[in-house]
């Protein structure tokens, strides 16, 4: 039994590799059923975000659990082949892997260090490894673990401080514009996922009123539902314009759909009371031109990007105190693993015993007084003889289990009937319901984090612009 | 003793300013802190100083008691928003307006105090024409600093300042309430001096320089407040014209030096 990992992310793979292997939502049951086929592979797990596609593994093999990875990517899309796909794919094993892990999901490995979705991402990938019985003792108990590992990261690190989100840097640029988010109008040009992520962070910050406006009607009423806001027709929205404080625009319009005369005419019928325009499309529908217009602010993709540059900086400092987090959490889980290996158990088991028999008979070769050497030998081997009879059968179980591939199930159970001692601390033992249910989520996080999404709209991975 | 008294407080309003432009370039809150403590005591001596001027029987209105008067004003406003508002910033931009009037009182030499038989009058006329000014200074504050943070804004400057300088609607906002605390002020305090000149010159106005700056100020400001009311003269446009308009109450301040006898209504 190994821990290993094959995968790919924005450092070994372009974009348009990635999204060819990203596995929808809706079909995640069967592509999991495809890897549990490959022979040797006893748990899995299929991680896939914005940013990265990996498969973590139990398998009896490492070198043969590699290949079966590699032939589950190869056969995830008609279109890429092999040679494309190997160079890319980066594998580790046992420690590297967890080590990898437990980086992903602090946050350490990301595109934006720091970034909180891809704890979130972590948790939803293990949650339908969960519901197609994927994953098993090891996987489940390796991936709770990463989930506290980038709890403990979040909390002992200010990693995760000053949002470098594209869509909250919006937010915190709104601010210096607006004082007071809530008596506040924001309207939403387009359905782009990134301006809908900011306009959940404008309303997290208590944003009066959402105006929404897309060409495509079934979107808008969707989108109205979502964001309790006021659908406008597509082709009146200039019109509106001046209604709005703050509007984003993220269409897939390939000209510019608002031009400096729009904004100009807007402030004119606000009495030039400031608008702030975001432009997180691309190619850019706000004619840049608009900078012009004075008492109007326009941001586009790159200027947001340069607001948060001075914060992913400070966070790159805080990552390596986290670096040395995950090393230690490694250490533990290595211990736990341990544990589950035959041959320490046999030892442990084969100790305590020798150390009860030792023990039972002094007090009663005391309580004896003093014997013959013969009876004191009768005694002495009444004791080992009935210790060695007991341990025969458990003995002989664990040895046979160390070759099987499913073993550890008897270890971890010899080790429990014995009281040989767990490999992890009490605390660890995280229910993947109490992670889910954003408890201990802070201040800071709740900011940054689309924690407050409505559970039935759960953002896409592709779509967080990272 | 009295000067005495008001070099403490110089030194300690200079301390003051010191410190809240060094804060300008840091992170921390701390320097601000000291600034707002040190202005405190600076003001606190100041209001000393001003009590012992006014209760202790010294006649006449001088130049130089309006500055010292003029100054507490702008700090004691200064004082409020900050506590109320927490914008340590400010003190950078109000503080050495502060600064400037009150030195000004040591520097500038001293004149004979008006005594004439109007001087209740005068000192009414003094006083809000003083609390006008004060208005009119922060609004002037409130509009560098919008032109501050807006150049910041449209250049995308996102560097410290851009983080301490509050948001563009809330310095709009401030601009807009300094303007209206100003105006009655100085409408009143144009009103009063109008009057006391009747009585003593027999007419109301004498279009010296003083006065005509008033009038010149009183009718900008009410064209701006008018403006900013009835076609939306807000925001950036605002900001520029209390800039402007801060002119012409500094232009009145020396039309009343240049007349080299104090405050007369002469």
């Amino acid at each position: 039994m190994n821990i290993i990992l094959v995968g790919l992310s924005h450092k070994t793979a372009p974009v348009e590799l990635r999204e060819l292997l990203v596995v929808p939502d809706s079909r995640m049951g069967e592509a999991l059923n495809r890897l549990m086929a490959h022979e040797g592979i006893r748990e899995g797990m299929l991680l896939q975000t914005c940013n990265r596609v990996e498969v973590y593994a139990v398998a009896d093999q490492i070198e043969q659990g590699f290949s079966a990875i590699q032939e589950f990517f190869v056969d995830t899309h008609l279109s890429v082949s092999a040679e494309q796909l190997m160079p890319r794919l980066y594998c580790h094993a046992e420690d590297r892997a967890i080590t990898h892990l437990f980086r992903v999901a602090s946050s350490l490995d990301s595109l934006v260090v720091g970034e909180p979705q891809i704890l979130r991402q972590v948790k939803d990938s293990f949650q339908e490894a969960l519901t197609h019985n994927a994953t098993g003792v090891i996987l489940n108990k390796l991936i709770k673990k990463a989930i506290s590992v980038a709890k403990r990261v979040r909390t002992e690190t200010r990693i995760a401080e000053n949002a470098v989100s594209v869509s909250y840097a919006a937010v915190e640029l709104a601010k210096k514009v607006f004082s007071n988010l809530s008596a506040r109008t924001v309207m939403l040009v387009g359905a782009g996922e990134m301006a809908k992520l900011a306009a959940q962070h404008l309303v997290n910050h208590g944003v009066h009123e959402v105006l929404l406006t897309t060409r495509d009607p079934i979107r808008a009423a969707d989108m109205a539902a979502r964001f309790n806001g006021v659908s406008i027709p597509f082709d009146d929205f200039r019109a509106n314009m001046h209604r709005a404080d703050i509007v984003l625009c993220s269409t897939g319009a390939s000209h510019y759909l608002i031009g400096p005369e729009d904004v100009e005419r807007a402030v004119r019928a606000r009495w030039n009371q400031p608008i702030f325009l975001i432009d997180v499309s691309v190619p850019r529908n706000i004619d840049p031109d608009v900078r012009q217009v004075d008492n109007a602010f326009l941001f586009d993709i790159d200027d947001l990007e340069s607001h948060i540059e001075q914060n992913r900086e400070e966070r790159r400092l805080e990552a390596t105190r986290a670096e040395s987090i995950v090393k230690d959490e490694v250490e533990v889980i290595l211990k736990w693993l341990q544990s589950l290996k035959a041959t320490p158990t046999i030892i442990a088991l084969r100790k305590r015993a020798d150390a009860l028999r030792q023990a039972e008979l002094q007090k009663a070769l005391s309580r004896l007084g003093t014997l013959t050497p013969e009876q004191q030998e009768a005694v002495e081997g009444l004791a080992s003889g009935i210790v060695n009879k007991l341990l025969h059968g458990p003995l002989v179980a664990l040895k046979s289990a160390a070759q099987s591939s499913n073993g550890f199930v008897y270890i971890e159970a010899a080790r429990l009937f014995y009281d040989l001692g767990q490999g992890l601390p009490e605390q660890e033992s995280v229910n993947v319901e109490d992670v889910r249910d954003g408890t201990d989520v802070t201040p800071d996080e709740m900011a940054s984090a689309p924690a407050e999404e409505p559970e039935q709209e759960r953002i896409p991975r592709r779509a967080l612009g990272l | 003793m009295t000067v005495a008294f008001l070099q403490l407080t110089l030194g300690l309003y200079f301390i003051g300013i010191l410190l809240s432009l060094v804060y300008l370039l840091r992170r921390s809150d701390v320097l601000a802190r000291v600034a707002l403590a040190a202005t405190c005591i600076g003001f606190a001596i100041h209001t000393v100083v001003l009590a012992v001027q006014v209760f202790s029987g010294e006649v006449g209105v001088t130049f130089h008691k309006a500055l010292s008067f003029f100054s507490w004003s702008l700090i004691l406003v200064f004082l409020l928003v900050v506590l109320l508002q927490r914008i340590y910033v400010l003190g950078a931009f109000i503080l050495p307006i502060a600064f400037l009037s009150l030195i000004s009182t040591v520097v500038l030499p001293s004149e004979a105090p008006v005594l004439q038989p109007m001087l209740q009058a005068v000192w009414v006329h003094v006083t809000l024409s003083m609390l006008g000014a004060v208005g009119f200074a922060v609004a002037f504050v409130a509009g560098v600093m919008y032109l501050m943070q807006e150049r910041l804004l449209k250049s995308k400057q996102f560097n410290v300042l851009f983080f301490k300088l509050p948001p563009l609607d809330f310095l709009d906002t401030l601009n807009q309430r300094s303007m209206l605390l100003g105006f009655p002020f100085l409408t009143l305090g144009i009103l009063t001096g109008a009057i006391s000149a009747q009585v003593t010159l027999g007419s109301y106005v004498s279009w010296n320089p003083e006065q005509i700056w008033a009038l010149v100020t009183w009718v900008f400001y009410f064209v701006v407040l008018m403006g900013r009311v009835t076609v939306g003269w807000r925001a950036k446009k605002a900001a520029y014209l209390t800039i402007v308009g801060f002119a012409g109450v500094l232009l009145t301040f020396l039309g009343v030096v240049l007349k080299g006898n104090g405050i007369s209504v002469s």
